[in-house]
């Protein structure tokens, strides 16, 4: 690992006084399980290191209009295990607690998750080319192993997936990230914080030169109480997704009234499915609304050699959980 | 903190680094300086000759680094020694109580939950922290009733919870059995 100067913030404004404004050569530091990783694997080389993990930032509570706002510091586990998130958002619990493992989840905090990296086998091997890694160096995934890569939103420049559960369902539910930087506060919408990677993959989110995350604040969703996280991987726990799906209905007397449904595994971003959403408003709580709503969603895939096997799995995981959160058979 | 910069070596022009960290294990209070680099795990092993954490994987995979930080279950191979101060680390060495073997310790050797050990010390850091985590109501991915103020931990919701440590030669039977031994 190359060596690293450390030091550790007291507060949100002195740490990005810290990354010095340009943020060249400076990262922050949460929970360290991604990061430490890929400094470890040399795919991430800062010259300092700001820790943030034990800023103040690490609380969960409602805010004035019925949503929630989680603290970029709150570890994964307590995310998952928070009273509130169980009750009135479900299928963030159940995401959080699909990711990962029980250690890595009391070390991870949510903005860290925001911000972990592909897991693209080119993007961590630094014996080979990768745009993301080292932009205009090629993208060997395209004609190599590319099986649990992009399906929708890809570029020729880069095909990896976002590998986050957690921000899954928040795609679904929607709010802002709070960040503060070198000139000052703002609010990204959410989804919105990742980005498509067209000709700039190397930025995986839209933030700026020494930005941190300090929040997240997730709107209201009265009917996320019906609502479910599913995961479809290669084993049945400790692995990244294959397909994933989160989707909250509003169930009214077999009609869908309204419903909110994004993919994970499938693109640059966790996926929010808003022609599905417009398929599934006003239909019938039936298998066949919900094959329709999906193939709405899925026009759109542009399938690699290798993983064109997504698509049915993808169409098939929503039409299920849809099935199975209106309790209608499919 | 105290942090300096010592001229020219590691790796060519990079300058190393060295930090004063204050942490305590397994009750004893320790001052080290160490390189920023230096995960837990390897301070544990290198430093403090604490050698019943293993370095398996040292990417957070398998699970065989598990130690318990400030109570909680967590891989010392990615935590970076520096960001500790303050805090108290619980090692398999640090378990047994007045000469006597922690419970779930006692309940490996009854059950014969292991075949060749490498894993075991990770694996029983981390079963302890799967009864910590369930005695707080924490449900996991298989626990059918999110709301539930109480999981019970039966064969499912272990396997599920102690994934995060692989055993090579496959005594997951056994070490499922030893943990509810003690859960129950």
């Amino acid at each position: 690992m190359r060596p690293f100067a450390y030091e550790r913030a007291g507060d949100a404004r002195e740490a990005v006084a810290a990354a010095g404004g340009s943020g060249d050569g400076v990262m922050y530091l949460g929970g360290g399980t991604n990061l430490v990783d890929l400094m470890k694997l040399g795919v991430e080389t800062p010259e300092r290191l700001v820790d943030v993990s034990r800023l103040a930032h690490d609380r969960v509570e409602p805010t004035e209009g019925g949503g929630l706002r989680i603290g970029a510091a709150v570890r994964n586990a307590d995310l998952a295990a928070d009273p509130t998130v169980r009750e009135r958002y479900p299928f963030l619990s159940q995401a959080l607690l699909s990711g990962a493992s029980g250690q890595l989840r009391n070390l991870a905090t949510v903005g860290g998750n925001l911000l972990q990296r592909t897991r693209c086998a080119y993007f961590q091997d630094v014996s080979k080319p990768c745009n993301k890694r080292r932009p205009g160096s090629g993208c060997p995934a395209r004609e190599g192993d590319h099986r649990n890569l992009a399906i929708l939103g890809h570029s020729d420049a880069c095909v990896a997936t976002n590998p986050s559960d957690m921000a899954v369902p928040m795609a679904a539910i929607g709010g802002r990230v709070r960040v503060v930087g070198p000139s000052g506060e703002r609010a990204i919408p959410l989804p919105g914080l990742h980005r498509l990677p067209g000709g700039e993959p190397q930025r995986d989110t839209v933030l700026e030169p020494g930005e941190l995350i300090t929040g997240v604040e997730l709107d209201p969703l009265d009917f996320a109480q019906r609502s479910r996280y599913r995961k479809v991987r290669d084993r049945a726990s400790f692995a990244f997704a294959v397909v994933s799906v989160a989707v909250a209905v509003d169930l009214d007397d077999g009609m869908v009234r309204d419903a909110r449904v994004a993919f994970g595994a499938l693109a640059h971003v966790p996926w929010r499915a808003a022609r599905a959403e417009q398929a599934l408003r006003g239909a019938p709580a039936t298998p066949e609304s919900f094959a329709v709503a999906a193939d709405a969603e899925l026009e759109q895939v542009r399938p690699l050699r290798d993983n064109a096997f997504k698509v049915p799995l993808a169409r098939n995981l929503l039409v299920r959980t849809l099935a199975e959160l209106c309790e209608v058979g499919a | 903190m105290a942090s300096r910069s010592d001229a020219g070596d590691v790796g060519g022009s990079w300058p190393k680094h060295e930090t004063e960290v204050a942490l305590g294990v397994n009750g004893e209070e320790e001052r080290l300086v160490v390189d920023t680099r230096t995960t837990l795990l390897d301070v544990l092993r290198e430093e403090l000759g604490l050698v019943g954490t293993k370095k398996g994987c040292d990417h957070g995979q398998c699970g065989a680094c598990t130690v318990l930080i400030d109570g909680r279950r967590a891989n010392s191979c990615l935590v970076l020694a520096v960001t500790l101060e303050g805090s108290e680390v619980v090692t398999i060495e640090g378990l047994a109580q007045d000469g006597l073997l922690h419970p779930l310790q006692e309940a490996f050797v009854e059950r014969d939950a292991f075949q060749c050990g490498y894993c075991t010390p990770g694996q029983i850091c981390s079963g302890i922290g799967v009864l910590e985590e369930a005695r707080q109501g924490w449900p996991s991915a298989v626990t059918a009733d999110l709301t539930a103020e109480q999981v019970p931990l039966d064969d499912d919701e272990i396997r599920e919870r102690m994934s995060g440590n692989l055993c090579r030669c496959g005594a997951y039977v056994n070490i499922v059995t030893a943990i509810r031994d003690v859960a129950e």
